[in-house]
């Protein structure tokens, strides 16, 4: 038997920006497990002594773990906001193609807004005690 | 016209996987986690992360403990999904995609498990606010 095709199936399409916005799921979704690990290291740093957290927290505040958290938080926010329109998708709703290229825009606007608001409210604004 | 397969059709019981489960398994962890994340991204950027004791008393205080437990088992469960899907799209030859498929599963477990830990040793140990 011939060899059956394989996805990814690159280079059959004709791009499409909405092309774009499904693998950015993908990838967004990756780079958020990896996330993860972070997440649950920070925690259990957390959860031990002074000195194992002191030294979490001075790897997580070094500036290259800041513009990773950043993006981290960029990710987060893409992911959750085309989450949304999957899930509208899931109803069976804006399923025609001009909704769909519209409702790529609207995510790519929302992400850019609420990414904008937490980065600010993580790295630039005051915390209160 | 109906996409079931002819021998699909003999069978009477269409495909032999559990797609249908783990699409819907996907689809409420998504659900769950739109407030659970939010939560969380809301409260943590809000935190003065390098001082230790104020994080063990945000993670021990009121409902968050329960909460984050709840966002940590939803996160590996939801992210364990989505790793598999993408790793049985891409990675090709059986025996490289049932190992990456098994370290997926042992690596989530293990996160959602040190996570938990993580999480109920800062609640059973910092006093209750």
């Amino acid at each position: 038997m011939r060899p059956r095709p394989l996805s990814p199936h690159l280079g059959v399409y004709r791009f499409m920006y909405t092309m774009a916005t499904s693998i950015a799921h993908r990838i967004t979704g990756v780079v958020l497990s990896v996330g993860l690990v972070v997440l649950v290291g920070w925690l259990f740093a957390a959860a031990s002594g002074a000195e194992a957290y002191a030294q979490a927290s001075g790897l997580l505040s070094s500036v290259f773990m800041k513009l990773l958290l950043a993006g981290w938080l960029v990710a987060f926010c893409y992911h959750l906001c085309n989450g949304i329109r999957h899930l509208n998708w899931d109803l069976g709703r804006g399923l025609e193609k001009s909704e769909a290229r519209r409702s790529a825009t609207l995510v790519v606007v929302a992400t850019l807004v609420l990414a904008a608001a937490f980065i600010y409210a993580a790295f630039f604004a005051e915390v209160p005690r | 016209m109906s996409l079931r397969s002819p021998l699909g059709k003999v069978l009477g019981r269409g495909s032999a996987k559990q797609g249908v489960a783990h699409w819907w398994a996907q689809r409420v962890s998504a659900i769950a986690l739109v407030p659970l994340t939010l939560w969380f991204a809301f409260s943590v950027v809000h935190l003065p992360t390098s001082d230790q004791e104020a994080v063990r008393a945000w993670v021990g205080s009121g409902i968050n403990p329960v909460l984050l437990l709840l966002l940590i088992g939803t996160m590996t469960w939801h992210s364990a999904l989505g790793v598999q899907v993408v790793l049985e799209d891409y990675v090709h030859g059986k025996g490289l995609k049932v190992a990456s498929l098994l370290a997926s599963t042992f690596a989530h477990l293990l996160l959602a498990a040190a996570g938990a830990y993580a999480v109920l040793r800062i609640a059973f140990t910092t006093g209750s606010v």
